[in-house]
């Protein structure tokens, strides 16, 4: 039997939502422009957006509007051409420098918390040790046990020693939303987390990304193109062209 | 979750491929490993072999014939004789373990054969000579109880083409002096086989000489033997023959095999090696996403490099341990095939194995494993987490 998420993810205090909500994450008049043949692309023009803590925010548009390359900007797996970004209080890109590879993944592993639509699992390391993985290479302290409460909480208790190919769709995104989280990050980022699901399994995952939202306080900002996973936010800002409309 | 296992368990993705790239590691090992133990065997072999002849060098008058063939056309006649004397002064070199003194006779045995023909004779001592050639064994009896006893012991042919065994006694011709067969040698595949050997003061009464024609000398094993032969050229009227020059010409010919069958064994290791660069590059590339992936878990540019690295050191070290074990494993049979497709080999083990030789080896193999894998983890490393986001989408 298929196990199901518990009533209530919680995580650690650092997650929990504050009153005074904080801002997490501050873009100003972010750019980003790519060249196609002679013709500039501008896939992000100009975006300004405030993330409070403990927010959950969807972000919409049709295909091509520049929704995830905003997510790579925010998750600094790219780097804008112009515009300003501040992260906890740090400022990461402004006054149009660069940040190496090296920088940018030093603040990613302390900030951010990645879930794709691919789920990207190992196939040869079972449910628990994909979990594990991303503390092979960082590991924030105070973190034993985490990846079997993480499993848990996601109603995969049973399925800890099954490999990916053992277990459905929907149990394979919880593992991959498990492993974003196993460092605790600040922020969640998560792009079209149920474009590869069936409409029960999409309902599932919305369901536990509600939960570590409103349970947990994760701050949360998720692409997708699905307007009922899209309205679980407490948020919804759309991208057309590059630019983002809210309200 | 320890980076090995991950990099253990990514190698068990393309199960056959990383089967067939471990297998190829393991022959190469096993190949080299083989070699390098047959080269050494094969020298000390041969080493016990030529220690075997018992001296090294023979010193003799110059012109002496002191080959049983060159004493047969010469019709036993030439020999040319030195005073024992020599023997103390020999002794007392301190590159020489050991000397002992022959004096070769031939006679016309009209008997022998249908025409007739010359039957060699070798006086030695019992105290000295048999200590000279150990692996003389006995077919029949043994050596002479005295120095002067009228016995002789006879060389495998020599006995069989008289059909002679221990006990039978037979006429020194041209002398008619009778000697007591007390002991037939075992074939040993060399000119002794059709000698008889008698005692050497009864050959000397037989011949009316109180001289001898040969002393064989044996070199101390740290010895060194070309400055003693160079030594011993310096005496007057002596000529010297040396069986390290024929070692020494048959080791120049096993160098030269060696070398071939290293170069070939070196490109098998490179091929094996360029297997490794493959299947590693290749595991790399069809991982880029998931390696962006992990980048964006955090893993720095070092880590992936390390993690990739690890894999080549798993696929050649254990294809390297599997391989060398085969090599302890087959060392026997290995000797067993050598031997039956050389035209000469020497007595004993022809492939020898030890832990140095197999830890070097294994050292070898994961160096330069690690040189091959050493683009596959620099492509690793500098996967971009971005291409590979939009290579997923």
């Amino acid at each position: 039997m298929e196990g199901r998420p518990s009533a209530t993810i919680g995580l650690n205090s650092e997650h929990q939502l504050t009153t005074e909500a904080e801002i997490v994450l501050e873009a100003r008049d972010l750019t980003r422009t790519y060249r196609r043949g002679n013709e500039e692309v501008h896939a992000v023009n100009g975006v300004s957006l405030t993330v409070r803590r403990g927010e959950f925010i969807s972000c919409t548009g049709p295909s091509g509007s520049g929704k995830t390359t905003l997510l790579n900007l925010l998750g600094c797996l790219d780097n804008p051409n112009a515009g300003e970004l501040t992260l906890a209080g740090r400022g990461i890109f402004g006054q149009g420098n660069n940040l190496s590879e090296r920088r940018l993944t030093r603040i990613r592993r302390e900030l951010f918390g990645y879930v794709f639509q691919n789920f990207h699992l190992i196939p040869t390391l079972t449910v628990r040790e994909n979990v594990l993985l991303p503390l092979a290479f960082y590991r924030k302290p105070g973190l034993d046990g985490e990846a079997d409460k993480l499993l848990t909480q996601l109603g995969l208790g049973h399925r800890l020693h099954h490999l990916p190919g053992q277990i459905s769709g929907g149990e394979m995104q919880r593992v991959a939303i498990a492993r974003a989280l196993v460092n605790r990050p600040q922020i969640l980022l998560a792009d079209e987390p149920t474009g590869n699901l069936d409409s029960k399994r999409t309902d599932e995952i919305g369901e536990v990304l509600r939960e570590l939202n409103r349970n947990a306080g994760l701050t949360l900002i998720m692409v997708t193109h699905n307007p009922r996973i899209a309205g679980l936010a407490g948020r919804i800002v759309e991208m057309r062209d590059g630019r983002i409309y809210e309200g | 979750m320890t980076r090995f296992r991950i990099a253990y368990r990514n190698l068990q993705r393309k199960k056959t491929r990383t089967l067939l790239t471990f297998s190829g590691i393991a022959l190469s090992a096993w190949v080299l490993v083989s070699l390098l133990g047959f080269n050494r065997g094969y020298e000390n072999a041969l080493n016990r072999d030529v220690d075997n002849l018992g001296y090294q060098l023979m010193v003799m008058a110059k012109g002496c014939p002191y080959e049983a063939a060159t004493m047969m056309l010469q019709g036993g006649t030439g020999f040319r004789y030195i005073n024992e004397t020599w023997l103390d002064s020999l002794r007392a070199d301190p590159e020489i373990a050991g000397v002992t003194p022959i004096l070769m006779q031939a006679y016309f045995d009209p008997n022998a054969g249908e025409n007739g023909g010359i039957v060699g004779y070798f006086g030695v001592e019992a105290a000295s000579f048999p200590a000279m050639k150990p692996f003389l064994r006995f077919h029949q009896g043994g050596w002479f109880g005295n120095g002067n006893a009228a016995e002789a012991v006879m060389g495998f042919e020599a006995a069989e083409l008289e059909q002679r065994k221990v006990g039978d006694r037979i006429l020194v011709p041209e002398r008619n002096v009778e000697l007591t067969v007390v002991g037939i040698l075992e074939r040993t595949g060399t000119q002794d086989d059709g000698i008889i050997f008698v005692p050497l003061r009864k050959l000397q009464e037989i011949a009316g000489t109180d001289k001898i024609t040969t002393v064989g000398i044996k070199v101390k094993h740290d010895g060194d033997t070309a400055a003693l032969e160079r030594r011993l050229y310096q005496l007057p009227d002596v000529q010297v023959v040396s069986f390290s020059q024929v070692k020494q010409t048959i080791m120049k010919l096993i160098s030269t095999a060696r070398v071939m069958v290293l170069a070939i064994a070196t490109i098998a290791l490179l091929i094996a090696m360029a297997g490794v660069a493959n299947t590693i590059l290749m595991s790399v590339l069809e991982r880029l996403p998931e390696i962006g992936v992990l980048k964006t878990m955090g893993a720095m540019p070092g880590d992936l490099f390390a993690l990739v690295w690890m894999e080549t050191l798993i696929l050649c070290a254990g294809g390297g341990i599997a391989g060398i074990g085969l090599s302890f494993a087959l060392a026997r049979a290995t000797a067993a095939w050598v031997r039956r497709i050389l035209p000469y080999a020497p007595r004993g083990g022809l492939v020898e194995i030890d832990l140095g030789m197999a830890g070097a080896t294994l050292a070898v193999i994961v160096g330069v494993g690690l040189i091959s894998g050493l683009l596959p983890a620099w492509k690793a490393a500098r996967v971009r987490p971005l291409d590979s986001i939009r290579s997923i989408n």
